[in-house]
């Protein structure tokens, strides 16, 4: 278990099960936040829902959430720091032949999100002051239209969403060649279904904070 | 002359292992378009040699792109711009008369330079060593028919035996990692029978050599394998992936040890 842990492919699995853990959990989050467009009642009915009347559930799906999250941060960052002491001295000329803009941001990319995160349950969840003075507990509809009302807000949502879209499009084609359940292919690097999760999840995230920039949502 | 180029060199000079490298800028005149890249540099050395000064050392050896010898990071790719090319392959109408070209050693911790060009390989030796053979019990010979194996198969494991161990993978590898050449070594065993036995072991031993000679780990940029003069598919580490998690499950752990070579 512990030299599984300690292999270079050994943390690449953790990463890819709790990928996977991740993509299930943005897919089902995107798709409960498009409530907002049936309304204030449903809206607020589902958002009670969460958090009161399944409380118990819910409590068990963020504790895997945050394993999740803690594992994949955790993996990343070692195996960032071995990737880097493995090349001491840089190339003075180096040109990507054919990784794409996604790969290679899925680093970085993951750092943002990861402080993304963590304002963004503070801003919905915990009702941070400095995020969203106007907080409301129980009021989902109120704080989602009061917050994305600030030009700010949906700016930093729709770049946050963007580098969710980049860490898809490689994460969930690189997930089952990690795994080694991927079927050999005649071009590996090409991948549409990747592309379609990960454009639907964005666009459905992005449709909240511009519901709300465009009047649609008020 | 008409029909001859003349080339810019920036090239990276070290003396020695320990010795700080530096870029050396080298004018090349007069160079033929049918020379290939290393005929290009036996041109530069020979004049340098002939002005009294220390020729560019480069690994090289059969100059027909299956010995995996030769390999130089060239204009910021391994084995330069060309395709499912060795650097010995490489001819210099791939480039235009005025071209400044950059030549680089593989860079990565596992390949410390040795001289100039030329970097110690060693680890990929000692990936193979790790558990990159078929343990064969001698005896009678038997019949080349008695052991069955499918052609996709058998095209498979060619695929991945046609790696000549030149280390590009590891060079064009923004992690410096080796997983391509550790999955192909892998995977051309343990696609045909006479590799089942040890197959997961294999798995397990190569990778925690890999891991154990300071390469980085695999993140599938793709590089590697547009990088590979023998086009070796990214495929087969996910393959290597699937042996290794299976073979964590059900073999013994395995050691290994850094300097067995």
């Amino acid at each position: 278990m512990l030299k599984f842990w300690n292999s270079s492919v050994g943390k690449k699995v953790v990463m890819a099960l709790t990928g996977l853990v991740l993509v299930g959990f943005v897919i089902g989050h995107m798709a409960g936040n498009l409530q907002i467009f049936a309304g204030p009642e449903r809206y607020n009915a589902y958002a009670r829902l969460l958090q009161h009347d399944i409380i118990e559930l819910t409590w068990a799906v963020r504790v895997a959430l945050f394993v999740s999250v803690v594992l994949h941060a955790l993996s990343a960052w070692q195996l960032t720091r071995r990737s880097w002491a493995a090349r001491p001295v840089e190339y003075a000329m180096q040109e990507a032949q054919v990784s794409t803009y996604a790969s290679r941001t899925m680093r970085w990319g993951g750092v943002f999100l990861f402080v993304f995160l963590i304002l963004h349950i503070g801003q919905f969840t915990l009702g941070w002051k400095w995020l969203l003075p106007e907080y409301v507990p129980d009021g989902a509809y109120g704080n989602v239209v009061l917050a994305f009302g600030r030009p700010l807000w949906v700016v930093v949502y729709l770049v946050a969403m963007f580098f969710l879209m980049l860490h898809l499009l490689h994460g969930t084609w690189a997930v089952l060649r990690t795994l080694g359940v991927a079927k050999n292919a005649a071009e590996p690097l090409q991948r549409q279904l990747p592309l379609i999760i990960a454009v639907v999840v964005t666009v459905g995230f992005s449709l909240v904070p511009l519901g709300v920039a465009l009047g649609v949502v008020r | 002359m008409s029909g001859t180029m003349n080339i810019t060199l920036k090239v990276w000079r070290q003396s020695g292992p320990s010795a700080p490298g530096a870029f050396e800028t080298y004018k090349a005149p007069g160079i033929s378009p049918d020379m290939s890249f290393l005929e290009m540099l036996d041109i530069v050395n020979e004049r340098l040699i002939e002005g009294g000064k220390d020729p560019i050392a480069f690994d090289h050896d059969c100059r027909e792109g299956i010995c995996g010898m030769c390999g130089l990071v060239i204009n910021g790719a391994a084995h330069g711009p060309s395709k499912l090319t060795t650097t010995c392959q490489l001819h210099m109408r791939s480039f235009k008369d005025g071209d400044s070209i950059t030549i680089e050693p593989w860079r990565a911790k596992a390949f410390p330079v040795i001289k100039d060009l030329v970097v110690d390989r060693a680890p990929l030796d000692r990936i193979i060593q790790a558990g990159g053979f078929i343990s064969v019990a001698t005896g009678g010979p038997q019949d080349a028919n008695a052991l069955p194996v499918g052609k996709p198969e058998a095209e498979q494991s060619m695929d991945a035996a046609a790696c000549i161990g030149c280390g590009a993978c590891v060079a064009a590898c923004p992690n410096a990692s080796v997983s391509l050449f550790t999955a192909a070594k892998i995977s051309h065993l343990g696609l045909l029978p006479q590799g089942q036995p040890e197959r997961y072991r294999r798995a397990l031993k190569m990778v925690a050599q890999m891991d154990l000679e300071g390469f980085g780990g695999c993140t599938l940029f793709g590089e590697c394998m547009a990088a590979c003069p023998k086009g070796i598919s990214i495929d087969f580490i996910k393959r290597m992936n699937g042996d290794y998690i299976w073979g964590s499950v059900t073999e013994a752990p395995v050691k290994v040890t850094l300097g067995g070579g």
